[in-house]
């Protein structure tokens, strides 16, 4: 089983701030472990963030990120009670959705 | 599925099958927009990235704003700002150019965010970091120099 994607929704000056931490290897495919076997590839290619059911942002990755992909950014208007979901999908086809309500 | 599918899948052999499934007619382009840049995110020198993502002869573009560290001292996790101030930006590409595989990660934005993001990226080693942003159907781009103390990609 994954870990939970911590995600921090804020409102703020008539938008939502919205930060997110997802808990992933984000291997490339290309390190070696001590033994010097290669360790597998194994990074999120896919990630989705809705609004209300609305995509608000659509993303794909490379194994650049940064292992426990982190970001934010943010969108117009909101409210409280909003929902946010935050989904993604790896290269191995795991997926994963968490979602949190607006304070 | 019927034989001129069969053909353009074929033809398509996996890389770039969304560009001529487009082509065929058989899947509309904002299907084809939406899906995974497979060529791009596979390629291993710049050029290869920067063709597959059709950003040749992309504008330099001065509204562009990337914000990093001048120096980063661990290469595992280098904090990036990335900010568009050119009007209807729809995506923004991030390239890292001194790592194996070039595209970090490619975002749609909607109308309602803002297109401004922040991101942990990994750097083998000094590099440039490329910024494409896909505005109104055109393509533009800036760069901006990191360097690494100990790189991050471990390869």
């Amino acid at each position: 089983m994954s870990t939970p994607t911590r995600i921090r929704a804020t409102l703020k000056d008539g938008g939502t701030e919205l930060r997110m931490l997802l808990s992933h290897p984000m291997e490339n495919g290309l390190r070696k472990d001590a033994e010097g076997k290669r360790i597998p590839a194994h990074f999120i290619t896919e990630l989705s963030v809705r609004r209300n059911g609305e995509v608000v942002l659509a993303a794909d990755f490379g194994p650049s990120i940064a292992t426990n992909p982190y970001l934010a950014f943010s969108v117009g208007g909101g409210a409280a009670g909003d929902e946010i979901v935050v989904s993604w999908r790896d290269n191995l086809g795991e997926t994963r959705s968490d979602t949190i309500r607006v304070a | 599925m019927d034989s001129r599918r069969r053909d353009v899948l074929k033809a398509g052999g996996g890389l770039g099958i969304w560009s001529v499934l487009a082509a065929a007619g058989i899947v509309t382009p904002a299907q084809a927009q939406d899906a995974r840049n497979v060529a791009a995110f596979e390629a291993t020198t710049l050029d290869d990235a920067l063709r597959a993502l059709g950003a040749g002869n992309a504008a330099e573009s001065g509204a562009i704003r990337i914000g990093a560290p001048d120096v980063a001292e661990d290469g595992r996790a280098v904090a990036l700002s990335v900010a568009s101030d050119i009007p209807r930006t729809e995506q923004i590409v991030i390239l890292i150019e001194e790592n194996p595989y070039k595209v970090a990660a490619s975002f749609r934005l909607s109308g309602a965010m803002a297109p401004s993001i922040q991101t942990r990226v990994k750097m083998a080693r000094s590099t440039r970091v490329h910024v494409l942003v896909k505005a109104d159907g055109r393509l533009f781009a800036a760069r901006r120099e990191v360097t690494v103390t100990v790189g991050g990609c471990g390869t």
